[in-house]
C-alpha cells in the first residue's frame, strides 16, 4: 500500500471521528425541531454554555464575579473549593434544565403559533443573550477543561498509542502508523451510547411517547391529553444536555472558547444533508460532512486553494446537494399544495 | 391637535400614492432633509461623524439592502457580511487600479458588482426555502470571507493581508484617507444614504414591490396570479445585495479606512445588520433607519453609562450589550414583530385622534 | 342546441361563444393515486361552467390542471384552438387565465388595494430602471392600472376597506376581495375554487350576485367548482358532474338533474 493512499485513509479516519462531533451537536436540533417546528439556532451557543458553566462549577469560581467586583468594588473570584467531575455534571444538567424552562416560560410560550422563519429569528437572539450572559458569568478567556472521574481516569488527551502501534506496519519505513486522537474515540462511542439511549427512551417510555405524539401533531397530542409544555420543557432539557455533552467533547478537545459555538454552527449544514427531522439523517449526513471536508482540505484545499477550506466546504455542499435534492437525504418528497 | 388630516383630500391617484400623503409627515420630512443637509455638516466634528453619522448613515444602507429581502421578498439571508464584503474588496480594487475615476464612481460600482454576486448566490433560493436558504446563504457569508482570506490578488499582495484605502477624491474633495475633513466624508454617506431610500422607496410602492411581498406573502399563490418567482426573487437579491455593497464599499473606504475581512465582515455584521432590521421593523424603509440608529446608539450609549460612569471594564460592557441586544430580539419578536417603524405607526393613528380618540 | 360549433343562446337570452377551453382526454396521477381518469369537455366563451362532485372527486384537481399548476400525464389541454404546451403557472397566468381558491390565498401582509393590484401585474411592464425612478413612466403606469382597479373595487363594493390590511377582514369580505384580485387582471377565463364555501345565505346570495355581474358586465367565462347544489343549478349554463375521478354527467342543469347516475353519485348508490 502506498504512503500517499494510508494518510488519505488517516485523514478518512479523522473526517469520521469530527463527523461524529457534528453529528452530536446535529442531534440537539433534531430534537427541538421534531418536537416543537423550532430551529434552534442557539444549539451551539448552549453547547459553548454548558461548557463553561461546568468549568466554572469545577473551579468553584464565583457567578458574575466580575460584574459583582466591578459594581461593588470586591475582588472575589473563587469560592475556594474544586468540585469533583461528576458533581459539576450533574450540576450542569440542573441548570441545562432550569435554562430548558426559562426558555420555555419567558421566550417559546409567547411566540406559539407564529411563523416558522419568526421562531427562528428568534433563537437567533437567545444565541446572542446566551453568549453574553456566559462571558458575564464565567468570564470570557479561554478555559481547559478536563473531566476525571477518579484520580487519574480523566478524558484522554493526545494519539491513540495502541491504533498507532497497530497500523504502524502497514505502510513501509516512513509510515508511523494511523494518527487517531483517543477523545475521538471516545467521543465516538458517547455519541453512539447517546443515540442508543435516545432511540430508546422515544420508542419505549410513557414520555417519550408523548415526545414523538407531539412531534407528529401538536392539536391531536393536546387532545388526548399530552403536556405540551412539559413535553416542550421535556425536549429543551435533552436538548441541553445534548448540548453538554457535545461541549465537553469539543471543550476538551481544543479548549472552552467562543469558537466552539462556531463550530457547532457547522451542525447547520448537516441538517441539511441529513434532514431536519432525522436522526439516522443527523448522524449521516455529520458523517458525509466530516470526512468529505477533511478529504477536500486533504487532497483540494491545502494543496491548491491556499488551505482553511473546512470553514465553508460544509455549507457549500450542503447548498449544491439541496439545490438538486430539497428535501435532504431522507426527508420525503414534498408535494406541493393549493 | 398636532397631527391633522382633516380637510385634505386627495383627488388624484398620483396623490394618493405618494410617500407622505399628509401634509404635516412631507413638511416633517423635508425639515430633516433640510437639518441633515444644511446643518448637521456645519456644527459636526470628527468624534460625531465617526462614532455616529457614518456608521448610521451607512448600517442604514445595508439595513435598507437586507430589508428589502427580507423584509419585503420574505428571503431569509444570514450572507450580509460576506456581500458588504465584496462591496468593499470590489471598491478597493477599483480604486486602486483607477486612481483619477471619482469615488462616486467606484462606490456605485462596487454596488453593481456586488448585484451580480447576490445574484449568483440567489439561485438556490429558486429551489429552497425558509430557513433551508438562511442556512444556504451562510455558505456565501463562510466562503466569501475565506476567498478575500486567502487569494491574494484581492488584496493585492500586501504583507499584512489587509486592505488599506489609498487617498481618493471627488470633485476635488478628499473622501478617503487619513487626511479627510469630517463634513465631507459626512456628506459623501448622506448623499448615498438619501438616494438609496429613495429608491428602495421607489421600487417597493410599484410593481416590482407588490410582487416581492406577493412571493413573501404566499408564494405559491403568487406564482398562479403570474409572479414569475425566478425574476421576482432574483430582482429582490441583487437590488438588496446593491445596497449592501454600497454599505460595504462606504463601511471600508470611508469610514474604517482599512479592513481585516474576517474582523470586518463576520458573520457577526450579518447578525448585526438583520437585528437592525428586526428591530427597526420587517417591511419598513422607515424601520431600517430606526434600526440602524437604535443599534449605532445602544453600544455608544451603553459605553457612556458603564464606562464613564459606572466605571466597569470594558469587557463587562460588551458582554452586557451581547445580553441586551439578544434579549430586545427577543421581546420585539414577541410583543412586536414589525419592530420599531409600527409602534411609531400606531403611536401616529393616536396622534391623528388625538385628544378625541372616539 | 349543445353541438353547435359557434355558440348557442341560453334561456334568458344570453349569447354564449365558441370553445374558449378544451380538455381532452385528461388524466393526472399521484403517486399510483388516479386522482382524474381521462376527462373530456370543454368550456365555452361567456358561459358560466361548473364542476360539482362529491368530496375527492377529483373537482379541485381538475381546476388545477386547468390554471397549470397540476401538469396532467395523459391527455391535451387546447386554449382558444391552440394545443396548450406544459407552462409553469404564471405563464398560464399571463395567458389570460385567474383564479380563486378555495382556501383563501391572499397576500395577508399588504391591504386591499395592494392585493387588488397584484392582479394587475400581468398587465405591468415597467422595468426595474424606471421604477427606481418612480416619475415619469413607472407613476403613469401605475395610476393607469390603479383606476381599473379602483373600478373592480367599486364594483364588488368593497371601497370602504380598500386601506385595511387583509388579515384584519372577516372570512366574506377576504372571499370578495379574492374575487377583485382575480378581476383586476381582467381574465379571459375565471376560475373559482368553491367561491362559496363556508358561508352563510345572505353571504351567498351577494357572491352569486356578484359572479353573475361579472359574466354579465364583462363578459367574462367562469368556471366554478361548488358544492350548494341550489347555487349551481341556477347559476350555471352546463355543468360536469366528477365521481371518483371520472366524469360522470355533461350538459345543462336540468339534463344533470334527471341523469341517473348523477343520482346515484349523490344518493349514496354503492358502487360496484
Amino acid at each position: 500500500m502506498s504512503e500517499a493512499f494510508l494518510y488519505t485513509v488517516e485523514v478518512f479516519l479523522n473526517g469520521l471521528m469530527a463527523g461524529v462531533l457534528y453529528a452530536l451537536v446535529a442531534l440537539g436540533f433534531v430534537l427541538i425541531y421534531k418536537a416543537s417546528g423550532i430551529f434552534n439556532f442557539a444549539q451551539g451557543v448552549m453547547a459553548l454554555f454548558a461548557a463553561m458553566t461546568l468549568v466554572g462549577f469545577q473551579n468553584g469560581q464565583v457567578p458574575f464575579a466580575h460584574l459583582i467586583n466591578a459594581t461593588f468594588g470586591l475582588h472575589v473570584t473563587n469560592f475556594g473549593w474544586n468540585l469533583h467531575s461528576v458533581v459539576a455534571v450533574f450540576l450542569t444538567v440542573l441548570v441545562m434544565i432550569l435554562l430548558a424552562w426559562a426558555v420555555q416560560r419567558f421566550v417559546f410560550r409567547h411566540l406559539v403559533g407564529q411563523e416558522p422563519i419568526i421562531l427562528f429569528m428568534a433563537t437567533i437572539g437567545l444565541a446572542y443573550f446566551l453568549e453574553g450572559l456566559a462571558d458575564l458569568m464565567w468570564g470570557s478567556e479561554i478555559k481547559t477543561l478536563d473531566l476525571c472521574w477518579s484520580a487519574g481516569h480523566c478524558l484522554p488527551q493526545g494519539g491513540n498509542f495502541w491504533i498507532e502501534d497497530m497500523t504502524a506496519g502497514l505502510g513501509g519505513e516512513g509510515f508511523y502508523g494511523f494518527f487517531i486522537d483517543s477523545l475521538d474515540i471516545v467521543a465516538a462511542v458517547v455519541a453512539m451510547v447517546l443515540v442508543a439511549a435516545l432511540v430508546a427512551f422515544a420508542q419505549y417510555t410513557k414520555q417519550g411517547r408523548a415526545m414523538r405524539a407531539v412531534a407528529d401533531d401538536h392539536q391531536a397530542a393536546l387532545s388526548v391529553g399530552v403536556s405540551l409544555n412539559f413535553i416542550w420543557i421535556l425536549v429543551w432539557s435533552l436538548a441541553g444536555f445534548v448540548a453538554l455533552v457535545a461541549g465537553i467533547m469539543w471543550g476538551a478537545k481544543s479548549g472552552v472558547q467562543f469558537s466552539l459555538s462556531l463550530i457547532a454552527l457547522k451542525a447547520l449544514p448537516v441538517l441539511m444533508l441529513g434532514g431536519f427531522t432525522s436522526i439516522p439523517g443527523a448522524i449521516v449526513g455529520g458523517l458525509i460532512i466530516g470526512v468529505g471536508e477533511k478529504l477536500f482540505e486533504f487532497l483540494i484545499g491545502a494543496p491548491f486553494l491556499g488551505g482553511a477550506t473546512e470553514n465553508w466546504f460544509a455549507y457549500m455542499l450542503a447548498l449544491l446537494f439541496l439545490v438538486f435534492r430539497p428535501q435532504g437525504l431522507f426527508g420525503e418528497k414534498i408535494i406541493e399544495r393549493v | 391637535m398636532f397631527y391633522r388630516e382633516a380637510g385634505e383630500f386627495r383627488t388624484t391617484y398620483k396623490e394618493d400614492s405618494q410617500t407622505f400623503p399628509i401634509r404635516f409627515d412631507r413638511w416633517r420630512y423635508y425639515f430633516v432633509l433640510f437639518v441633515a443637509i444644511c446643518v448637521i455638516p456645519f456644527m459636526v466634528n470628527d468624534y460625531w461623524v465617526n462614532s455616529i453619522f457614518l456608521p448610521f448613515l451607512i448600517y442604514a444602507i445595508a439595513a435598507i439592502g437586507l430589508n428589502i429581502l427580507v423584509g419585503y421578498c420574505g428571503q431569509v439571508s444570514l450572507g450580509t457580511g460576506g456581500f458588504m464584503a465584496v462591496g468593499a474588496y470590489a471598491c478597493y480594487k477599483l480604486m486602486t487600479a483607477f486612481p483619477d475615476v471619482s469615488m462616486f464612481i467606484h462606490v456605485i460600482l462596487a454596488g453593481v458588482i456586488t448585484a451580480g454576486v447576490g445574484m449568483l448566490f440567489g439561485l438556490p433560493s429558486l429551489r429552497i426555502k425558509g430557513f433551508y436558504l438562511a442556512v444556504a446563504t451562510l455558505a456565501a457569508q463562510f466562503f466569501l470571507v475565506w476567498l478575500f482570506n486567502r487569494v491574494p490578488w484581492f488584496y493585492n499582495y500586501s504583507a499584512s493581508g489587509q486592505i488599506n484605502a489609498p487617498e481618493r477624491d471627488t470633485f476635488g474633495i478628499l473622501i478617503t484617507g487619513p487626511n479627510t475633513e469630517a463634513w465631507a466624508t459626512y456628506v459623501f454617506c448622506l448623499i448615498f444614504t438619501v438616494v438609496s431610500a429613495i429608491i428602495a422607496r421607489n421600487l417597493t410602492r410599484g410593481s416590482v414591490g407588490r410582487k416581492w411581498m406577493a412571493i413573501r406573502d404566499m408564494d405559491i399563490a403568487a406564482e398562479i396570479i403570474g409572479v414569475n418567482p425566478l425574476t421576482a426573487k432574483l430582482s429582490a437579491f441583487a437590488i438588496s445585495s446593491f445596497f449592501v455593497g454600497i454599505s460595504g464599499a462606504l463601511f471600508f473606504s470611508v469610514y474604517l479606512g482599512a479592513v481585516e475581512v474576517g474582523e470586518a465582515f463576520g458573520i457577526n455584521k450579518s447578525f448585526l445588520v438583520l437585528f437592525m432590521i428586526i428591530i427597526g421593523g420587517l417591511g419598513s424603509i422607515f424601520g431600517s433607519f430606526a434600526g440602524a440608529a437604535f443599534l449605532v446608539l445602544l453600544p455608544v450609549a451603553l459605553k457612556v453609562v458603564g464606562v464613564d460612569w459606572l466605571g466597569w471594564p470594558t469587557d463587562i460592557v460588551a458582554h452586557l450589550q451581547l445580553v441586551i441586544v439578544g434579549a430586545l430580539i427577543i421581546v420585539f419578536l414577541i410583543a412586536e414583530p414589525h419592530g420599531i417603524a409600527q409602534l411609531w405607526r400606531v403611536t401616529k393613528e393616536k396622534l391623528r385622534l388625538w385628544p378625541f380618540p372616539h | 342546441m349543445l353541438d353547435q360549433a359557434d355558440g348557442y343562446t341560453t334561456a334568458d337570452g344570453r349569447k354564449i361563444g365558441p370553445v374558449v377551453m378544451e380538455m381532452k382526454n385528461i388524466t393526472l396521477r399521484f403517486g399510483g393515486v388516479e386522482a382524474i381518469k381521462d376527462i373530456s369537455f370543454d368550456i365555452r366563451e361567456g358561459e358560466i361552467r361548473a364542476i360539482i362532485g362529491p368530496n375527492g372527486a377529483g373537482k379541485s384537481s381538475m381546476l388545477n390542471v386547468i390554471s397549470g399548476f397540476y401538469v396532467p400525464q395523459e391527455g391535451q389541454v387546447f386554449y382558444q384552438g391552440q394545443p396548450r404546451p406544459p407552462m409553469k403557472p404564471f405563464q398560464v397566468a399571463r395567458q389570460g387565465i385567474a383564479r380563486t381558491f378555495q382556501n383563501i390565498a391572499l397576500f395577508e401582509g399588504m391591504t386591499v388595494l395592494d392585493n387588488v393590484m397584484t392582479g394587475r401585474l400581468t398587465h405591468m411592464q415597467t422595468g426595474l430602471f424606471w421604477q427606481s425612478m418612480w416619475k415619469g413612466k413607472a407613476e403613469e403606469e401605475e395610476t393607469a392600472n390603479r383606476e381599473v382597479a379602483e373600478k373592480i373595487i367599486d364594483f364588488l363594493e368593497i371601497q370602504a376597506i380598500r386601506k385595511t390590511p387583509v388579515a384584519r377582514l372577516p372570512y366574506g369580505l377576504k372571499k370578495r376581495v379574492e374575487l377583485a384580485r382575480a378581476l383586476a387582471a381582467e381574465p379571459s377565463l375565471l376560475l373559482l375554487d368553491e367561491p362559496m364555501a363556508g358561508m352563510n345565505v345572505e353571504e351567498k346570495e351577494d357572491m352569486s350576485r356578484f359572479i353573475l355581474d361579472v359574466n354579465d358586465e364583462f363578459g367574462t367565462t367562469i368556471a366554478l367548482i361548488e358544492h350548494d347544489m341550489g347555487v349551481v343549478m341556477d347559476l350555471s349554463d352546463r355543468v360536469v358532474v366528477m365521481d371518483y375521478g371520472k366524469k360522470i354527467g355533461d350538459g345543462t342543469p336540468d339534463e344533470v338533474r334527471n341523469n341517473q347516475d348523477v343520482i346515484d353519485a349523490y344518493l349514496g348508490v354503492a358502487h360496484d
